[in-house]
């Protein structure tokens, strides 16, 4: 690693730690001004009763104090007591969510690439033969298919229809519809990607040298061909996590599964403020993570490419 | 002709006036082509591009047209007449069923127009609702994108041409917010400011649209503007180095009118290709809000809110889930087909 690699890097980690905090920030000022304050809609409650209940949660001091003792919690991990479900930490729902949501992603994130990579392996080397027409016009469907319609779609089919899965994702089995409804779009995003840049490798000098050789075709694709052109994959994988983040969003809610991105959306439906900041900085947090650690990976594996 | 020594020694065949023969042959075959025209030609002869830019006017007509002459409203329940008892018959018809006083009214030889997609639980015509939906859907991916158009073009124009500290304090922000998680920070701004913009908006022409719509288009605004910046960026920091540029500052152009007469125009196949990618992008984010719940405000309807609608009575009624999930795909699907089309047809450079 060169120092111009090593500055980068450095860069970039900077880059995502600004991002994260002006997420922290403008969170938790937009949560501050929405207008009537946290207790609107509660049950008519008396303004002494009111001061009380800003006192117990600190509304009642500046925001400038309030911002400053946030970030400090923050760093602790501390988000402080949900308003609406009592007597629960915002940390204890995020951590429990979290426990089922990674397991989704993971999986989902796994399947992707696995299949991702064997499909467009597969279209790129049969280019032009029917496997390969079949392959690209399912992926182009998945692509342009927003992740809750694909959902509800296996939901009708599978579940409603068939019956041979739980519509309930806490249910035995029940994450299996999910997970697959979550690797999808990037599953099929995952094969055009490996599709166009195996393609490219395969048209490479030492692709012919290796033919020429006499190397066998099955050694050329996983010795020579494969390890190359996965390398724009590398770069898919920070985009692919964001999109399997946000894609919990709806396919928690679809199938009711009780992961973090459930409780996002509950929170903000149910305007459960400090919850909707928790769920939103660590959501965020991870994804801009997972972009710092795709960019860079690329960075290491190919320095001849140059990043903005 | 004889060779004369200290002669100007001109061939004087070649002065004698052309045939008309040869004045046929220096005539323009065909007029000359700009690149507009070109590129057109470039797009017609790729036949999915075609075909998805015919299927994308055709639902837009359908869209704008057919809620006109429909005899149904997409807020009409026809259960309830003023004056008469609600008539439950007309709820959650399947398709091409129809209500009590309909079939009486077909008994006596009247005609009545099918429900081609059945009616919702509220006995509203469930066809003009999904095309009601497609209508709100594309309205919102097309101007979000005009938005971000503007904005995005400004600002890239002005960080380009400018250089120097203003290009970089610009391009630290865009860098930021490129960085964002747009969908969680869409979701959290338009939650917000939906709650914010409730009251205010009351009596004025914007509330017509809805507090839902302007907050989306206000988040589309402040985060999706960058990725156009960037690109404009780009382009005009190559092309101010050309010489018609330095010709113009020298001929005393302003800074204002060389980035509107000679940079932007230049710009032009980028900004439509991302234009044109933005649309379909944008109907997804419109969708996905309305699925949450956060998009457009009841009883207006668009197809992400009818997908989420169907969702409660997903095991007796999966066909009101299908109708608005296969437009938004098809949808979706052309723009992005006539997308790709129009990227390879205007930018030649480009080799994919």
């Amino acid at each position: 690693m060169n120092t111009k690699t090593l500055m980068y890097i450095l860069k970039r980690i900077l880059l995502a730690v600004v991002t994260v905090w002006v997420v922290i920030t403008v969170t938790f000022f937009v949560m501050h001004a929405v207008p009537g304050g946290p207790f609107v809609g509660e049950k008519a409650v008396t303004p002494a009763v009111q001061a009380a209940m800003e006192a117990k949660y600190g509304l009642d001091k500046p925001l400038g104090v309030q911002y400053l003792t946030y970030l400090k919690d923050i760093t602790r991990f501390d988000f402080g007591p949900s308003l609406k479900l009592r007597g629960r930490n915002i940390t204890d729902i995020i951590v429990d969510g979290m426990k089922t949501s990674i397991k989704l992603g993971v999986i989902a994130a796994f399947i992707a690439l696995a299949f991702g990579v064997v499909f467009g392996s597969i279209a790129a080397l049969r280019r032009n033969k029917i496997i390969d027409r079949i392959i690209m016009i399912i992926t182009t469907a998945f692509v342009s298919m927003p992740s809750f319609i694909m959902g509800s779609l296996l939901l009708i089919v599978f579940s409603t229809k068939l019956g041979w899965l739980p519509a309930n994702g806490a249910q035995k089995n029940g994450l299996i519809l999910p997970v697959i409804t979550l690797s999808l779009y990037p599953m099929a995003y995952i094969t055009r990607l490996t599709r166009s840049s195996m393609l490219e490798v395969l048209g490479q000098d030492y692709i012919r040298t290796a033919k020429a050789k006499g190397v066998s075709g099955v050694k050329i694709i996983f010795g020579h061909a494969l390890k190359n052109s996965l390398i724009p994959v590398i770069t898919y994988f920070g985009p692919m996590l964001a999109y399997i983040v946000t894609g919990s969003l709806v396919v928690e809610q679809i199938f009711a599964v009780p992961g973090i991105g459930r409780a996002f959306v509950n929170s903000i439906t149910g305007r459960d403020y400090p919850l909707v900041m928790g769920t939103t900085i660590v959501l965020a947090t991870l994804i801009v993570f997972m972009n710092l650690v795709g960019d860079v990976m690329y960075k290491i594996v190919d320095p001849r490419i140059t990043l903005e | 002709m004889d060779n004369k020594i200290l002669s100007a020694q001109v061939n004087m065949d070649d002065f004698i006036p052309a045939t008309e023969e040869e004045k046929e042959y220096m005539v323009q075959m065909r007029p000359s082509s700009t690149f507009f025209k070109d590129s057109v030609k470039r797009l017609l002869k790729n036949k999915v591009a075609t075909a998805c830019f015919f299927i994308i006017v055709l639902i837009t007509l359908a869209a704008i047209f057919v809620p006109m002459f429909w005899p149904y409203k997409y807020d009409q329940a026809l259960g309830m007449v003023p004056g008469k008892p609600v008539d439950n018959t007309f709820n959650d018809l399947a398709p091409f069923e129809y209500g009590r006083s309909e079939i009486k009214k077909m008994d006596n030889g009247e005609k009545v127009v099918p429900h081609i997609f059945g009616t919702d639980s509220q006995g509203r015509d469930y066809f003009i609702r999904v095309v009601y939906g497609t209508r709100i859907s594309l309205a919102v991916g097309f101007f979000a994108s005009i938005i971000v158009l503007i904005i995005g073009m400004t600002i890239g124009a002005v960080a380009g041409y400018a250089g120097g500290k203003v290009d970089l304090i610009i391009m630290r922000i865009v860098d930021i917010i490129y960085s964002l998680p747009d969908m969680l920070m869409v979701i959290l701004l338009s939650s917000v400011l939906k709650v914010a913009l409730e009251g205010t908006l009351d009596g004025t022409v914007l509330a017509k649209i809805g507090s839902n719509i302007i907050s989306l288009f206000i988040v589309f605004g402040l985060l999706y503007w960058v990725s156009m910046a960037r690109l404009i960026r780009g382009q005009i920091l190559s092309l101010k180095e050309q010489e018609y540029v330095l010709a113009s500052q020298a001929a005393g152009a302003k800074g204002k009118w060389i980035i509107l007469k000679h940079l932007i125009p230049n710009c032009f196949s980028v900004i439509i290709i991302s234009t044109a990618l933005q649309i379909p992008s944008a109907i997804f984010t419109e969708s996905f809000l309305s699925f949450l719940g956060l998009g457009v405000n009841a009883p207006m309807p668009s197809l992400g809110s009818l997908a989420s609608d169907a969702l409660n009575g997903i095991s007796s009624y999966p066909y009101r889930l299908v109708f608005p999930a296969l437009v938004i795909s098809l949808i979706v699907l052309s723009l992005n087909l006539f997308g790709d089309g129009l990227r390879d047809a205007f930018d030649p450079k480009l080799d994919t």
